[in-house]
């Protein structure tokens, strides 16, 4: 058994970055998708799920459900990663508790108004930025990779422009 | 007169644009086909171009989208949900599309069809064939 071993917030969630780049390379076979709102349609987790390869399941659940059934499904059989749409979702997540001591990914949030760019495959608004502080308290680490090949950045330099 | 299918192209990066183009330096057949990318843009900026880009003109829409699933396949189908009128065909390619701007007074699910067949059919595998003066040209020990 092997725990949960990437935690993501990513906009665009079961997409090929997660599903081909991370998926491959950490051998993922289930996803847990955290969000209220496609935990509420069916049409959309058919249309997420479409994507996995073939044998790898997608768990799609509202916040309060991941974080209740976290224990569980961080030890079933497989390789697993948590996905979360927003820094806001997994803030909340992490504020249950059960995140502690993972570290957290932070993969693709694209430009829109209101965010100011980071990286070129993160953009946050001032609020975005302070749900990474404030999970970085909750969790060991929180750091940007897109791509598992590629160099982790850390939180403060992901947020120095932030920094008042 | 019923009016003539149009093409909207979602992909990474810049495929979409290097597609269209080549469709119109092979084909001459310009204006038919637009090209949107989901290059730092996030999922509601992706559905809000393609939303545009399916709304910038008349008649039926066929959205071609490069992989079967991922943020171009979500946002085409997000978008075109419960739109009579339109499909989206995954899997885009050069030869699909050369088949479509040709094509396009079919009927549209008709059209979609046979396009996604053209797209699945320019995917072959040529295995080199051993020739028969091969074994004259082998180099001697």
């Amino acid at each position: 058994m092997m725990p949960i071993e990437l935690f993501r917030i990513d906009e665009r969630l079961l997409h090929g970055q997660v599903v081909v780049g991370w998926g491959e390379r950490l051998g993922l076979s289930y996803y847990v998708v955290v969000d209220d709102d496609l935990a509420e349609s069916d049409w959309e987790q058919e249309l997420y799920a479409g994507g996995l390869p073939a044998g790898a399941e997608a768990y799609f659940l509202s916040e309060a459900e991941a974080a209740r059934r976290f224990r569980q499904l961080d030890g079933r059989p497989g390789a697993g990663a948590l996905l979360a749409r927003t820094t806001a979702a997994m803030r909340r997540v992490a504020e249950t508790g059960v995140l502690s001591g993972r570290t957290v990914n932070v993969g693709c949030l694209g430009a829109t108004p209101g965010r100011r760019r980071s990286l070129d495959y993160v953009y946050l608004s001032p609020a975005e930025a302070a749900d990474l502080r404030a999970l970085a308290e909750r969790v060991l680490r929180v750091e940007a990779r897109d791509v598992p090949s590629a160099q982790a950045v850390a939180l403060d330099r992901l947020l120095e422009d932030f920094d008042a | 007169m019923t009016a003539l299918a149009r093409g909207v192209v979602v992909a990474h990066d810049g495929v979409a644009a290097a597609l269209v183009r080549a469709v119109e330096h092979i084909s001459g057949v310009r204006g038919v086909l637009s090209a949107v990318s989901n290059e730092a843009c996030a999922p509601e900026e992706l559905r809000a171009r393609v939303a545009d880009a399916v709304s910038g003109g008349e008649g039926p829409v066929i959205v071609f989208v490069d992989m079967s699933s991922g943020s171009c396949a979500f946002a085409g189908r997000q978008v075109l949900r419960g739109r009579p009128g339109a499909a989206v065909v995954t899997g885009v390619n050069l030869p699909m599309l050369l088949d479509f701007v040709f094509h396009r007074e079919m009927e549209l699910a008709t059209l979609a069809e046979r396009v996604a067949g053209k797209g699945r059919t320019a995917a072959q595998v040529h295995l080199p064939e051993a020739r028969d003066d091969d074994a004259d040209r082998a180099v001697p020990d």
